[in-house]
């Protein structure tokens, strides 16, 4: 679910950050580790990251993969289509979710990674079941082709807005007494409570420095950008490194660099250089989508819009709201994170979290890009609009596209209305006195029931 | 000779096709002071709410006899049909009777809808009901029971009366015998399909999801009798299983064209809320009857598209059900963009496959009204099963 930095076609900036380049490094480090693995002896675990338990795995010794991530990257590489259309003849539907489609289409066509190397088939599948009904699926039909044990833990939702004890002990039993079991059974050794702990408490360190990267998006101009340049930012501690002192220095470097371009006050790099003046600032709802992802990038930074603050950048972990990893208590903070990511808040918490960075970060729009792929996200996103645009007073606007399939991505559609939207910001930010248009649901509130 | 089960079917029809629960306003003047307690249409634990004075009512959305404008503007074109209509019946008033509303977990449509419910509906109780994914009594168990609590805490803050044991057992009792009546209802078919069609006893199931348990235990009663009454011949048709129904429901004169082509459907998936527990609910001399709720749950579980299998081999349930109930083949019936029923068929398929049993799919929305397709479909299927046993 989150960009990482993977050739040079993910970004045609040629001059490259300290952090990029070591995340860069780490992730082939990573995928070369994957590659020799079997070789090697080491264990791989396939799981997901919303509700990831990387330290937990990484103090096992166990190496993750994360189908979403190779999907993403598959996306990203052109081979998205060919994958989808691979899992369509193999009988799966062009109704569902493209990221399954297109992992499943890549592991029939040799299951070759994002570096060209082959992935090492799962001795277990994780399925942390946080915030998304298909990732259940999705493992079902894993285990199907790979024949291997699925390690459930249920994730239950915040349906009314908080985590009771009741859901956090339910997360916390299954982490003692199934999980952590099941995960030394295949590691092949005890877990090492310290080794744990030290691994959380790196990632408590990381997750402090990527705060304080978010929340500089709320200077002017933000030398950041929260969704486009936000995923990248969000790579290491989304997927296999969270928890390592790696991952910990790559966070520092970035808050180091954010800052110094914060002090100089430049705005966010983006694929077409520095970028020019901050003229739009947005905070953005839903994922992107991956096989168009520069071409996305564009239409914004060649306006003069950046993305201050974005819902995406949380899906695999909600930091800016005070949560923390604790090497104290070890269990309770892993339940908690995975009770804590984006998807697994209900509507009215999300709305709440929007309307809090559209209001903290000074936005003058927000944005719903709406994925085809994604019922967890999308359901609702118009409703979250309107009642948006309804409490912080500015614009709201809507596009669709998909995470992986470029059937969906309508290139011209979307920029003819991103240009409306922009103008719509334009007209609203000249005449803040004029009242918004009352919303959709407004509208049919007032002319029907109220209930 | 008329029917001896036709004015009973006409009852269950007319409590199927009440867009604007009527029956349930009846319901609330018959018994002031209880709540109705409408819920999406998986599973929930009804005698829960019966036990509580409640009564709770299936909500299936507005089939193909409702014209969804207002529903529409809150979703995206590749959501499913099932909650745009359900939010039109909201908005419309339909729903004004009802005092709470119960979201039980089944995919990330249901999920989110009982957000948006929150935000469009303020006054009224809410309530995501999670249900465990992890079947250990120690657990999932111990969560489910904390579930079932919280959300009846939350009637008796909306005026139903607290949770009793002696209450809750009663409730049960009463399920079971509806259970027991069900039981009956698909043996018959499942011996004499062309006794009871497929449309009829889903008229017969799903009119329960309207009422109390023993009230439509009497319906049962009288539609039994009346379809062991009736003069029926055998049609020399193709036994077939549907699945896939899941939660948004086929548009009945879909199931009508299905029986039509050909095919006895001698067993559906369509009512999983009604079926979703095998067998009675047994209720253990000591154990508290909440806690016998939640083993039934726990262990009695029908496999579904959103129930997790473990590790399990997938379509064995299938399997047995097809070997059970004599069937030739199966015909997947799935909603449009229903993730959990598309992403299982594949699945789903392979053991068939692998069985060598023949299948078909169709897709469906409620609102779908062209059937001539599907007829052709179905037909060739069946005449395929009756001719070669549906293999080449």
């Amino acid at each position: 679910m989150t960009a990482q930095v993977i050739g040079s076609e993910a970004q045609a900036n040629p001059v490259k950050d300290q952090s990029q380049l070591r995340q860069k490094r780490m992730i082939a480090d990573h995928y070369k580790r994957l590659s020799t693995a079997r070789e090697d002896g080491r264990k791989v675990v396939y799981t997901f990251v919303p509700g990831n338990l990387t330290e937990l795995l990484g103090a096992l010794d166990l190496l993750p993969v994360l189908p979403e991530i190779n999907a993403l990257q598959s996306g990203m590489r052109g081979k998205s289509a060919g994958y989808i259309a691979e899992a369509e003849k193999a009988g799966h539907s062009e109704d569902v979710c493209s990221y399954v489609k297109c992992d499943l289409g890549m592991s029939l066509k040799g299951n070759l990674g994002p570096t060209g190397e082959k992935m090492p088939a799962p001795d277990a599948l994780l399925l942390s079941y946080t915030g998304c009904f298909t990732f259940m699926k999705w493992f079902e039909i894993l285990r199907e082709q790979y024949q291997c044990p699925v390690l459930m833990l249920h994730v239950p939702y915040q349906g009314d807005g908080s985590i009771t004890p009741e859901m956090r002990r339910y997360v916390v039993d299954q982490l003692r007494h199934e999980i952590v079991p099941a995960l030394e059974k295949i590691a092949g050794k005890k877990l090492d409570e310290a080794e744990l702990g030290r691994r959380l408490a790196a990632s408590a360190r990381a997750e402090d420095d990527l705060v304080k990267v978010w929340e500089s998006g709320k200077k002017r101009p933000s030398p950041v950008d929260g969704y486009f340049g936000g995923v990248y930012y969000v790579g290491p501690i989304f997927s296999a490194f969270r928890g390592t002192e790696e991952a910990a220095t790559y966070y520092q470097e970035l808050r180091t660099e954010v800052d110094a371009r914060a002090a100089r006050g430049e705005g966010p790099m983006t694929p077409d250089g520095p970028m020019g003046k901050e003229k739009y600032r947005l905070v953005v709802e839903g994922p992107p989508c991956w096989t168009s992802f520069n071409d996305f990038w564009h239409m914004f930074s060649s306006e003069g819009a950046v993305v201050v603050a974005s819902t995406y950048t949380r899906v695999g972990g909600l930091y800016d709201t005070g949560f923390r990893h604790d090497p104290e208590h070890p269990y309770e903070s892993m339940a908690d994170y995975c009770l804590g990511c984006y998807t697994n808040l209900n509507l009215p918490s999300r709305v709440d979290l929007l309307e809090r960075y559209v209001k903290e970060y000074e936005a003058d729009g927000f944005l719903v890009n709406s994925v085809k792929s994604c019922n967890s996200f999308s359901v609702g996103q118009l409703q979250m609009m309107r009642i948006l645009q309804e409490r912080t007073g500015v614009p709201g606007g809507f596009i669709e596209s998909d995470l992986v399939d470029a059937r969906y991505f309508g290139k011209a559609n979307i920029s003819n209305r991103l240009q409306s939207f922009f103008q719509m910001v334009e007209a609203r930010r000249a005449r803040k006195d004029l009242p918004l248009p009352p919303p959709v649901e407004g509208r049919l509130l007032q002319l029907g029931r109220t209930a | 000779m008329s029917d001896p089960a036709e004015a009973s079917l006409q009852k269950a029809k007319e409590l199927v096709e009440d867009l604007d629960f009527k029956h349930v306003t009846s319901w609330k003047t018959e018994h002031p002071g209880a709540l109705v307690v409408g819920h999406l249409p998986i599973y929930v634990p009804r005698p829960l709410f019966e036990a509580m004075g409640c009564l709770p009512v299936t909500i299936f959305g507005g089939g193909d006899q409702l014209d969804v404008v207002r529903g529409d503007s809150f979703f995206q074109s590749y959501i499913c049909h099932l909650p745009r209509s359900t939010v039109e019946l909201g908005l419309r008033g339909s729903l004004d009777a009802f005092d709470a509303f119960v979201f039980p977990s089944t995919c990330d449509v249901i999920r989110n809808l009982s957000g948006m419910w929150k935000m469009l509906f303020p006054k009224k109780a809410v309530a995501y009901l999670d249900m465990p994914q992890n079947f250990s009594p120690e657990l999932g168990g111990r969560f489910y029971a904390a579930e079932l609590r919280r959300v009846a805490a939350m009637l008796v803050q909306s005026g139903a009366k607290p949770l009793t044991s002696e209450a809750l057992s009663l409730a049960i009792v009463h399920e079971n015998q509806r259970q027991a009546l069900l039981d009956e209802l698909q043996a018959l078919r499942t011996q004499e399909p062309w006794r009871i069609r497929a449309s009829e006893a889903y008229l017969a199931t799903r009119a329960g999801t309207q009422l109390a348990a023993s009230d439509h235990s009497t319906l049962l009663l009288e539609l039994l009798k009346g379809f062991r009454e009736r003069p029926a011949r055998a049609y020399d048709n193709a036994r077939v299983v549907v699945v896939g129904s899941f939660c948004e429901q086929p548009p009945f004169g879909l199931i009508r064209t299905l029986e039509q082509s050909g095919c006895d459907i001698v067993v559906d998936d369509f009512q999983l809320g009604l079926t979703a527990i095998r067998g009675p609910i047994p209720l253990r001399e000591g154990e508290e009857p909440l806690d016998s709720l939640v083993r039934a749950f726990l262990v009695q579980g029908t496999p579904t598209a959103c129930r997790y299998v473990g590790n399990a081999p997938k379509g064995q349930a299938l399997l047995t059900q097809i070997k059970q109930h004599r069937a030739d083949g199966v015909v997947f019936l799935a909603a449009s963009f229903c993730d959990p029923a598309l992403l299982d068929q594949p699945m789903l398929e392979k053991a068939l496959d692998d069985a060598k049993v023949p299948h078909t799919s169709v897709k469906f929305s409620e609102n779908t009204a062209q059937f001539q397709p599907v007829r052709e479909q179905a037909g060739a299927f069946g005449d395929s099963l009756k001719l070669w046993g549906g293999r080449p």
